[in-house]
């Protein structure tokens, strides 16, 4: 799993790029804007940071899109960024997840907690 | 301003696979019996074709040791668009849970696109507006309480399996 940059895992392109992302607060606090709500314009984003210029507000969002953490779809006239945490599942599943076997468990678990909260 | 109010969730993975391999992993119940959630998803590949994941003797165990009957067909749907190998477009139903069964057919696209490098974006976007139980589920807010971790989970798992060939649990 290793290929001509240095000896690195591959993986860690891909990983690189997400935590250079996450270490800007402006980038962390659009990030909690969409897990506040998903699926907003540039124009409500911008709204949110007054004192950013929309270029500036555009520059972190393509940051952020470039490392993953948002995707934007058309919807009609209006293009939505979505937070996606997929990149973040996988920095979860790689030092976290490692002993949890719980997959073919896991919907009966969650039938049985719906019906009995207690 | 007017803001926008979606339902719809949107996930993507980059995996270093064909787009192919990638349709046939979401596709062939061989493959999709192999990560995630498990199970065997028996699709009929054009529009109107039924959909139907059936789940393996593993999880059906595991759900009568919980004292609780697996149904022989966990999710249904039916298929809404196909260009294989880039586009799958399916109504999906959840019903291992009677609410969440009663929620309805949600929405889901795939969309698979090759970037030129040996590896391809997969795009799931799940539009599920009216189904706030489904949508909880799939998110993985649930996850403490053994529901497993949703698609971004299922998306991790998959990339796993395609790129090293095991699961994060080691299922291969």
């Amino acid at each position: 799993m290793t290929d001509a940059n240095g000896g690195r895992p591959r993986d860690d392109d891909e990983l690189h790029g997400v935590f250079r992302a996450l270490a800007d607060p402006t980038r962390r606090f659009l990030l909690d804007l969409l897990f506040a709500r998903d699926g907003r314009t540039l124009t409500e984003l911008e709204s949110e940071l007054p004192e950013m210029t929309r270029f500036g507000v555009m520059k972190h969002l393509r940051v952020l899109e470039e490392a993953g953490l948002v995707v934007t779809q058309r919807q009609g006239r209006e293009k939505l960024h979505f937070l996606n945490p997929v990149p973040i599942r996988l920095i979860h599943d790689r030092w976290i997840d490692k002993y949890t076997e719980r997959r073919v468990s896991a919907l009966v678990d969650l039938k049985k907690q719906l019906e009995d909260p207690s | 301003m007017t803001a926008t109010l979606t339902t719809t969730q949107v996930y993507r993975v980059y995996i270093k696979a064909s787009a192919e391999k990638i349709w046939q992993a979401l596709t062939d119940p061989e493959w999709t019996d192999k990560y995630g959630y498990t199970g065997f998803a028996h699709y009929d590949l054009q529009p109107g074709g039924a959909f139907k994941v059936v789940p393996n003797e593993e999880f059906k165990a595991a759900a009568s040791q919980g004292g609780y009957v697996c149904p022989d067909v966990v999710v249904d749907g039916e298929v809404v668009e196909v260009d294989q190998p880039h586009r799958l477009v399916v109504k999906w139903r959840m019903l291992m849970d009677p609410e969440i069964a009663g929620e309805g057919f949600t929405r889901i696209t795939y969309d698979i696109k090759d970037l030129g490098d040996g590896s391809c974006s997969l795009t799931l976007t799940h539009e599920l507006e009216g189904a706030p139980k489904t949508a909880a589920l799939v998110s993985g807010v649930n996850e403490a309480e053994g529901a497993g971790g949703g698609w971004a989970w299922v998306l991790s798992d998959l990339k796993s399996l395609l790129e090293t060939g095991s699961t994060l649990a080691g299922r291969s």
